[in-house]
């Protein structure tokens, strides 16, 4: 039989070992899914490897997969630390995509420095305000956030889909080709956020996420804010009897949480797509990922970050790699895989196991 | 009359809710346990994939029960994933239900499956077929709703009543919810909590695939990525939408159901209503509904299993 016994402290080493071995043992485990359906998996691994990585200009391509997911990473990890479970930055980074490509769209032709401050507040502000729905229901209503922000997602989905599809809005491009194949209005040349170097390409979006993951670890490890989210996190009496005032903090905590991931959809909209495109985005389900993303990374903001460059490899990979001879789905497999080995990982951690029966444990 | 519009609605919303239910069903089990699993959506595709799978390759008059119960296989196999993280691991539930999700869902093994299988493209060799109930399917209003359905949606009443007797009179199904309610004092009463859980997770993950093949054998008889559509969400929401009782499940499956086919069979008919807004309605109204329930408006129960989402440890009660 096999026990598991509490841990009083955790070693220091663990913290590196664990996603590490997690890594590794998923990915053996998805060496036996290849091998089982008769692909080859170190050459399928090779493949993955120098699509993501190593290949002329794969860098590039996995700093764009990267840069939506550090914002959504954040997200996660902002509000999971306070176990506050807002699983809606699907929702939210529709919303702060809307809400930017609005602001670029009114701002016409502006300067880029104008347009970049103008299309990030503006993402920020819609996020922030449609993740204060199952924030102010959560704060006020006891309302359960997992529920209420998850299907604020779909309803963001629905909304995004009206805007471009069935009305016509501010958002959709009316002229006369776009008659027939809706899509959204393009922005001005000036709204496109620039990118910097040669050989590797990084998106100015992906500079903003590391400013917001190095603000993100300021404010929870260095302020009075910070100290008391992870007061509540533990203990929500606790934090109530230290006269710190839960309800402005739930909501605070999730407004910030909308507003990272907003900030992601208006890195969509200025970094790569520059108008608003509500299918792509539900296709990529950036939200979800970064949900991944935050878990694998203990909910720290320089973890994050890393993760999210790799498992934005592992999605470039996928794109690039899809076609008849390379297994579709793989990528998301792996995913899978990584997630739940660290999530048993985590058990090393926490606990020591302990082989034996429980009997002659206890004598 | 039987092409009245509110007919036609009715009966596509018992089609349309017919894998909301199983999954819901399915759900309920695992919840009243104890134990959350976002999985559903993952663990549908794989049980649709499965099914689909097998009456391409399986003949003969039970091809079909054959591939019902694959489904549920695979469905159940997904799950025991879940379980082993969450009961044995004490993994957040959280986490590793998005993670079986991802793991399962549209961009992971349902699709890798569906590829390596070479099951895209091709329809189905056997689907089911609507039943003609004692002859009275082509009855006015009472026919199309009650008369002319597949066996699923036949199964999925009974299931509804089986699984609403077992949580409320049986014996074991009194256990189920005592280990959600409670475990520590469950666990005094010398029932396993771990054997319930697990035992119950897994089920559910049974009743999901089967969801799952619902789409892949009788809606739409055919596999493509992501078939399900989000469904295995709305089956999550649609328990606490039923306060964790089996019979408004069935309830809650088919106007969740009637809000998905409405815009459909509303425009077939030249009303002009933007999809998205009916479409919305239902997750607008879960919203609503867990606000009046948990401000307290409503004095009714809630049905939330009190234990639901935490790990027991035996050790640490």
């Amino acid at each position: 039989m096999i026990r598991a016994e509490r841990r009083l402290s955790e070693p220091r080493w663990l913290r590196l070992a664990v996603p590490l071995l997690s890594i590794a043992v998923a990915a053996v485990v998805g060496a036996i899914v290849l091998l089982a359906t008769g692909h080859h998996p170190l050459a399928t691994y090779h493949r993955i490897l120098s699509a993501a990585f190593t290949a002329d200009g794969a860098l590039s391509g996995t700093l764009i997969a990267a840069t939506p997911l550090v914002f959504c990473g954040l997200a996660a990890a902002a509000a999971f630390r306070m176990q506050l479970f807002n699983i809606g930055a699907e929702g939210q980074l529709t919303a702060g995509a809307i809400g930017a490509v609005a602001a670029g769209l009114a701002l016409g032709n502006a300067p880029t420095w104008l347009m970049i401050v103008a299309m990030v507040v503006a993402g920020a502000l819609a996020g922030a305000a449609w993740a204060s729905i199952p924030g102010l229901l959560r704060a006020f209503a006891r309302t359960n956030e997992i529920i209420t922000s998850l299907m604020l997602n779909y309803v963001a989905a629905l909304l995004g889909n009206y805007l471009i599809f069935d009305s016509l809005s501010y958002w959709r491009d009316t002229s006369a080709q776009a008659k027939v194949f809706p899509q959204g209005r393009p922005l001005a040349e000036s709204a496109s956020w620039p990118a910097y170097g040669s050989s590797i390409v990084v998106p100015f979006g992906m500079l903003v996420g590391v400013i917001a993951a190095t603000g993100l670890w300021f404010l929870y490890r260095r302020t009075r804010f910070g100290f008391e989210v992870s007061v509540l996190g533990d203990s929500l009496r606790a934090a109530r009897y230290a006269g710190i005032r839960t309800r402005r903090t739930i909501l605070s905590v999730m407004a910030l949480s909308g507003a990272l991931a907003g900030i992601g959809g208006a890195s969509q909209a200025g970094d790569f797509a520059h108008l608003f495109d509500p299918r792509a985005l539900q296709q990529e389900g950036f939200g979800y990922t970064g949900i991944v993303v935050a878990a694998l990374s203990r909910y720290h903001p320089a973890a994050v970050v890393a993760v999210a460059f790799l498992l934005g490899g592992l999605k470039n990979a996928g794109f690039a790699l899809q076609g008849p001879d390379f297994p579709s789905g793989l990528v998301g497999v792996l995913q899978g895989l990584i997630l739940f080995c660290a999530l048993g990982g985590e058990l090393l951690a926490r606990y020591r196991i302990r082989i034996g029966s429980a009997t002659a444990a206890a004598a | 009359m039987n092409s009245s519009i509110l007919v036609v609605v009715l009966a596509s919303a018992v089609i349309y809710g017919t894998p909301l239910l199983y999954a819901a069903l399915g759900e309920l089990l695992a919840e009243r346990s104890g134990v959350l699993n976002l999985g559903v959506e993952g663990m549908m595709l794989v049980g649709a994939v499965m099914g689909f799978w097998t009456v391409q390759n399986v003949g003969g008059p039970f091809a079909l029960a054959i591939a019902t119960g694959v489904a549920a296989l695979s469905g159940a196999a997904c799950a025991s994933i879940h379980a082993f993280l969450t009961i044995t691991l004490r993994a957040s539930q959280i986490v590793s239900g998005l993670a079986l999700s991802i793991f399962a869902g549209a961009a992971g093994l349902s699709s890798y499956l569906g590829s390596d299988l070479s099951l895209a493209d091709a329809p189905a060799r056997h689907e089911f077929s609507k039943l003609d109930i004692a002859g009275l399917g082509d009855a006015p209003v009472v026919g199309p709703l009650l008369f002319n359905h597949s066996w699923l949606v036949y199964c999925s009443w009974l299931l509804t009543i089986a699984i609403g007797l077992y949580l409320s009179r049986t014996r074991p199904g009194l256990n189920v919810r005592a280990v959600g309610e409670s475990p520590q004092a469950a666990d005094a009463l010398g029932i396993s909590v771990t054997r319930y859980r697990y035992a119950h997770v897994i089920a559910g993950g049974a009743l999901a695939g089967i969801g799952g093949a619902c789409f892949s054998l009788d809606i739409t008889p055919l596999w493509v990525d992501g078939l399900t559509g989000g469904a295995g969400w709305i089956a999550v929401a649609l328990v606490i939408f039923a306060f964790w009782r089996a019979d408004l499940c069935l309830v809650g499956a088919y106007v969740f159901g009637a809000f998905q086919a409405l815009p459909f069979t509303l425009q077939a008919r030249g009303y002009t209503v933007a999809p998205e807004l009916m479409q919305a309605l239902p997750y607008v109204m879960t919203i609503l509904v867990l606000v009046l329930v948990s401000t307290g408006w409503s004095k009714r129960r809630l049905g939330a299993p009190a234990a639901l989402g935490i790990a027991y440890v035996r050790e640490e009660r």
